[in-house]
């Protein structure tokens, strides 16, 4: 594809997708191709500095967040397969920086978008780029920054519905948190891992047999959870089930 | 009140093994949000009340001396004699001195957290005299010897079985079934009654003090705090100088935020405004009354970055609304003020150091701010009090030299992706038949509990550039 009006998309991989589920970015790069955009990875992408930001630690988030700023403000669009990446970016560097850097924060900011918003609301994705087998009975959990920081709530379940004809199984409790929130769950893993049981718990009773998300932290969480206490749903991230990826194993799980 | 911050995390650990007590969070937890987002959405714009009240808290913090000299000059006009305390021992002691004046020997309470936090009820036990809460959950845990567990609801842990055989226990009224609530609620009501008749002094806390009328308002549903300010020879208010606003109409809008936040109602049982003393033409009220306005570090708080702090308006929600106060009760946070408003201002009223838990006893999930009806950024500030934990080297410094030395590698994307690449096939190539790990040791804290599923292979950027080069 070569069109010149095409949507230009560079790709905010994320670290955890970058190093722990590739198959999220793929999948990623599909659905976007398959909107009809050009899609680009900058090669020098690494971490946008969330884990040092949320501890405190500002000095070096922004140091990580004027790295990323030189890497991604040249792009038409940034996308990133995490509602807690892209918040990142447009919530939280223009309250880390100042001066020249936040108003370079800011432009930024207005071109940075999730994944399954940017599908629904920016270039409107309503076709599967793969012939979809049959799937299991979903139900979708909403991390917590693309919820509140975002408004993601409907895009995922609209698209979803759209392209894979499923209709997601509310849980209760969808606005709470599952207990993940970065080093929180290795530094009061207890608290945690009650936090996750719960949201667990609220899953398991939709009768799904898939826990679907948009956030790669999320889901690592909550597939270790329950792989530790033997609790059987299988947890994707939603890039995957919408471009008909789901050959790898599920997060947590063996081949 | 001593602080017990250090063992956050130990008594959270411990709470959640007392199975009984932790169902019945849970049960709020699910209870409170439901009630409190009908009130809101029956009120029409809560958004546009909320940021009204917020304009003029600021207003009103911005412009502090003004008002404060405003509403001592109508105040004492009024006839009442006011204090200032900037410590919670000075709080004490001018109490004191107020009811040994008097000759006083039994004080009735109403609800007050600023009381909680000056630790009055035991300074003024030492001094002599008998202090009896009035407030029914203030009662109830005063009786059981405990301090409360939600700023709101200070018995919310107590059982109605608890409640019951500590009433049998502690009130000598003989053979009796006291199986409802309502026999509970009558019981307190009976014994109270008389403490009432028999107290010397009243004290009780204020919810907002209007500068233009030198007024003090009170918001309660039982009705106690008006006992405690009418029957008593001498009143005494005690609250912080943060609860200032400048007109009558402002905190009537205070009360509306406050009551559908603090408990769904659309308007509480009691909404009282104390003006002073008894006047001649009156036949009830009290002869004496007295505020006692303290500081304890608001003026610092005021002049820092924390200062949105200083527009809470104690209604709780955001311990309704916070899983980790859920998961953990009001007590594992070890001072007055729990949840995520007591994170910020434990660590702010007291020390960074002995308080180090809180702040890190957050996901950022948000949801405490969206409800907050002063909208106070609360996460923003719990990350601020991290970030104020981390310049001052405080907590654990694996976390911080290991965090420093991953943001000085990501800062090197080549060397990132060189041993980033180099661990995850490492990685893979151990877990990959079983997809996690039960023991990881470069990450104990998350296979405490939890496995750490494996990576998928080598890393997208390898792949990605493999790809390419192969198209190429
Ligand atoms: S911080 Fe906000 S939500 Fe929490 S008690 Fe104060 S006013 Fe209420």
């Amino acid at each position: 594809m070569s069109d010149s009006s095409a949507p230009r998309v560079s790709l905010f991989v994320t670290c955890l997708a970058d190093l722990m589920r590739p198959s999220v970015a793929f999948a990623s790069i599909r659905l976007l191709e398959q909107a009809g955009c050009i899609v680009d990875v900058p090669q020098r992408q690494t971490c946008c500095g969330q884990p040092s930001y949320n501890a405190g630690e500002y000095a070096s988030a922004s140091v990580l967040a004027k790295q990323f700023i030189e890497q991604f403000e040249d792009a038409q669009y940034v996308v990133a397969p995490s509602g807690s990446c892209a918040g990142m970016v447009c919530e939280h560097y223009p309250k880390l920086l100042d001066g020249e850097w936040r108003q370079r924060a800011l432009a930024l900011a207005q071109k940075t978008y999730e994944l399954t918003s940017f599908l629904s609301d920016v270039v409107q994705l309503d076709k599967a780029p793969a012939v979809m087998t049959e799937l299991p009975t979903i139900t979708y959990h909403d991390s917590c920054a693309g919820l509140r920081e975002l408004g993601i709530r409907e895009q995922p379940r609209e698209l979803l519905r759209k392209l894979c004809q499923v209709e997601v199984r509310e849980m209760q409790q969808t606005e709470v948190c599952c207990g993940f929130g970065g080093t929180f769950c290795a530094k009061m893993p207890e608290i945690s891992a009650k936090m996750t049981d719960d949201k667990l718990r609220n899953a398991t009773a939709t009768g799904a047999a898939m826990l679907a998300g948009g956030d790669l932290g999320c889901l690592l969480s909550i597939a270790g959870r329950a792989r530790r206490q033997g609790i059987d749903i299988e947890v994707r991230h939603v890039a995957e089930i919408l471009a008909g990826e789901l050959y790898s194993p599920a997060i947590g799980e063996g081949e | 009140m001593e602080l017990q911050s250090q063992h956050f995390t130990r008594k959270a650990v411990a709470a959640l093994a007392d199975e009984a007590a932790a169902a019945q969070r849970d049960a709020m937890a699910l209870f409170t949000p439901v009630v409190r987002e009908a009130a809101v959405q029956q009120f029409g714009d809560f958004e546009a009340l909320r940021q009204h009240v917020k304009r003029i808290r600021r207003h009103s913090l911005d412009n502090l001396d003004y008002y404060l000299a405003r509403f001592e000059l109508e105040a004492t006009n009024n006839g009442n004699q006011v204090h200032y305390a900037d410590s919670a021992s000075e709080l004490n002691s001018i109490v004191l001195d107020i009811c040994q004046q008097h000759d006083a020997r039994k004080v009735a309470k109403g609800k007050s957290m600023v009381t909680e936090e000056t630790g009055l009820n035991d300074y003024l036990k030492r001094g002599g005299l008998e202090v009896i809460e009035t407030d029914l959950g203030e009662y109830i845990i005063q009786q059981a010897g405990e301090t409360p567990s939600h700023i709101v609801g200070p018995a919310l842990h107590k059982s109605k079985e608890q409640v019951r055989e500590l009433f049998l226990e502690k009130h000598a009224l003989g053979e009796r079934e006291l199986e409802s609530i309502s026999d509970l609620v009558g019981e307190a009501r009976s014994v109270l009654r008389d403490h009432f008749l028999q107290a010397d002094i009243g004290i009780i806390g204020a919810n907002a003090l209007i500068a233009e009328t030198g007024y003090s308002m009170l918001v309660t549903n039982e009705g106690n705090g008006d006992l405690c300010a009418n029957l008593p020879r001498v009143l005494i208010i005690c609250t912080t100088l943060d609860r200032i606003l400048p007109r009558g109409e402002d905190a009537t809008a205070v009360q509306r935020l406050l009551v559908r936040s603090a408990t769904g109602q659309p308007q509480t049982c009691y909404t009282s405004f104390y003006s002073g003393p008894r006047r001649e033409t009156e036949l009830d009220g009290p002869l004496e009354t007295h505020i006692v306005l303290l500081d304890n570090q608001r003026s610092d708080i005021l002049a820092s970055d924390y200062r949105e702090m200083l527009q809470c308006i104690r209604c709780g929600a955001c311990l309704n609304h916070c899983p980790i106060f859920t998961a953990s009760g009001g007590h594992s946070y070890g001072w007055v003020y729990p949840g995520p408003m007591g994170s910020v201002l434990t660590p702010l009223l007291n020390s960074l150091e002995d308080t180090a838990a809180l702040p890190n006893a957050c996901t950022s999930c948000g949801r405490c701010a969206e409800v907050c009806p002063a909208d106070i950024p609360l996460p923003d500030l719990l990350r601020d009090l991290r970030h104020q934990q981390s310049q001052e080297n405080i907590g654990s410094p694996r976390w911080r030299m290991g965090l420093r030395l991953h943001a000085w590698v990501a800062a090197r994307p080549g060397l990132y992706q060189f041993l980033t690449t180099r661990v995850m096939s490492i990685l893979n190539k151990l877990g990959r038949r079983k997809g996690s790990f039960h023991k990881l040791p470069f990450a104990s804290g998350w296979t405490d509990q939890r496995d750490f599923p494996s990576p998928q292979g080598e890393s997208f950027m390898q792949q990605y550039k493999a790809r390419r080069d192969d198209r190429e």
